[in-house]
């Protein structure tokens, strides 16, 4: 294996921190980019990784992935990382208020919402308008999560009063109910539909409501300032943008 | 505290005994310090925290219910009756103890779920779908505390003293009569202890309980559920929530130990 791939929660970026006061460094001297990456990126930031290890010999990625608002609280509660990629620009805010961030942050992809239905469509959904009936099961993220405030916006843009069943705790819950066919219809990424082949449909949305994806260095990371720099430059270079491209991402 | 006098304790045994307490208490004291006390009243009332408490008060409520009327049979016959395969109903039985409840969340949805192989026929039959519903909390509700309640129960009729149901039973009472007049009564402090866990065990309930049923204010937002989401925000108002919780539990376990210690 390339390097090795942590994913690490919350919990577990505490107790490394824990148990780095007392440790001595790694025996092989590499460098370790520690990477935090919204979830909605699991899959590409894997890839993003192994990319970028074999292109650059002795330093090892560590991608920890969570929801935005939670890499933010990590970051805010100091946990050591180099760089942050939040699904959100408006997310990034509390981080520069609080001075953790250093430089300006840069947008290295987009995506948007799209309606999603189990390919079997047992609701006989056609368009985001037919969300407001009360008979069909309907889910969509929490209010307070990037795809959620994003869900309540195409609803508004639309002039849709959509009659919700479930709002899920993070994009990933969604799909799976309706991958499932628990849910009739749901509110998903686009790069959500990406890797699930031919078992949901997306429709597209009356008025598209996209969202971008900053990623910024961060003032404390441990890692040396030219590593995590090469790491923003290779996201943004043609090598990082195809591995975006590939999943779904959109050009920033 | 009893008023005995005990042996001296060992700074061996009250060291670590000590650091056990506070990994306990420290977390409660950082929420207790970090709850914004002034502001307490006006959370309280916040829709997200009043439709949270009801939901979460009916739904364990409900679930604890449920659990004394089929638990306590089932508990009856894992201790008074040997059937082949009693073993493995025990351990099958204690299982969402251990599992973790998103596990036991899933299983409920492939279980009960609309395309589920038992909630299938049943939309097929009658329409009614059990995920994103009250009755969804409160089935996963039972999941979880179903065991806390049987485990009690079993474990007090195992240890009760069965000579008194063989003299009633001699002197020409029914097997039913036996178990509502002799025997329930002689283990009353074990069932409100199991109750008191099964309904505590309910209200604690996140993982289950979002799997299944969903998150959705009003509808299937439970406490634990409004505390997860109002951290992604505001968090003075989960805060608050988490300090509910704590109470409410902590009122909870103290009667339990009461209970106990009553009984003892």
């Amino acid at each position: 294996m390339p390097g090795h791939l942590l994913r690490v929660g919350a919990a577990s970026v505490v107790f490394a921190q824990l148990v780095a006061c007392g440790s001595t460094p790694a025996t092989d001297r590499a460098t370790e980019l520690t990477v935090f990456a919204a979830s909605s990126l699991t899959d590409a930031f894997d890839e993003m990784a192994d990319a970028f290890e074999s292109e650059h010999p002795g330093v090892a990625v560590r991608v920890n992935l969570a929801g935005s608002a939670t890499l933010r609280e990590q970051v805010l509660g100091g946990a050591p990382a180099d760089l942050i990629v939040l699904a959100d620009a408006t997310a990034m805010a509390p981080l520069r208020s609080d001075g953790a961030i250093e430089g300006t942050e840069v947008v290295i992809a987009t995506n948007d919402l799209v309606l999603a239905v189990p390919s079997s469509n047992p609701g006989g959904v056609e368009a985001l308008s037919d969300l407001a009936d009360p008979d069909l099961l309907v889910g969509v993220c929490a209010a307070d999560v990037p795809c959620g405030r994003l869900a309540d916006a195409a609803f508004a843009a639309a002039g849709v009063a959509a009659s919700l069943d479930t709002r899920e705790p993070n994009v990933r819950a969604v799909r799976t109910k309706l991958l499932d066919a628990e849910l009739d219809a749901g509110l998903v990424y686009r790069t959500d539909l990406h890797d699930v082949g031919d078992r949901l449909l997306g429709i597209e949305l009356p008025v598209a409501v996209a969202t971008s994806y900053p990623l910024a260095r961060l003032v404390d990371g441990p890692a040396d300032d030219a590593v995590a720099a090469d790491f923003a430059a290779f996201v943004l270079g043609s090598d990082g943008q195809a591995i975006l491209a590939a999943h779904g991402f959109g050009r920033p | 505290m009893s008023r005995r006098i005990g042996p001296r304790a060992p700074a061996l045994v009250v060291v670590p005994a000590a650091i056990a307490f506070s990994l306990i208490v420290a977390p409660l004291a950082g929420l207790a310090l970090a709850v914004p006390w002034r502001r307490l009243p006006d959370l309280l009332g916040a829709p997200i925290v009043v439709e949270a408490l009801r939901l979460s008060l009916v739904t364990s409520l409900s679930a604890a219910l449920i659990c004394l009327v089929i638990g306590v049979p089932l508990a009856w016959l894992l201790a008074r009756v040997p059937f082949p395969g009693r073993t493995l109903v025990r351990a099958v039985v204690t299982l969402p103890m251990v599992l973790p409840p998103v596990v036991g969340g899933a299983a409920l949805l492939f279980a009960f779920g609309r395309r589920g192989v038992f909630g299938e026929p049943l939309a097929d039959a009658t329409g009614f779908v059990l995920p994103f519903s009250i009755w969804a909390v409160i089935l996963a509700n039972v999941f979880v505390a179903l065991p806390f309640l049987i485990v009690t129960v079993e474990g007090a009729l195992v240890s009760a003293d069965e000579r008194v149901e063989h003299a009633a039973a001699s002197l020409g009472a029914t097997p039913m009569r036996v178990i509502t007049r002799v025997t329930l009564p002689s283990i009353g402090p074990s069932l409100r202890a199991g109750l008191l866990l099964a309904w505590a065990r309910a209200l604690g309930e996140f993982g289950a309980t979002v799997t299944f049923a969903g998150n959705l204010q009003g509808r299937t937002q439970t406490l634990p559920l409004a505390v997860f989401v109002a951290l992604e925000s505001d968090r003075d108002a989960a805060l608050v929530i988490s300090l509910v919780l704590v109470v409410i539990s902590l009122v909870l376990l103290v009667a339990l130990r009461g209970r106990w210690w009553g009984a003892r």
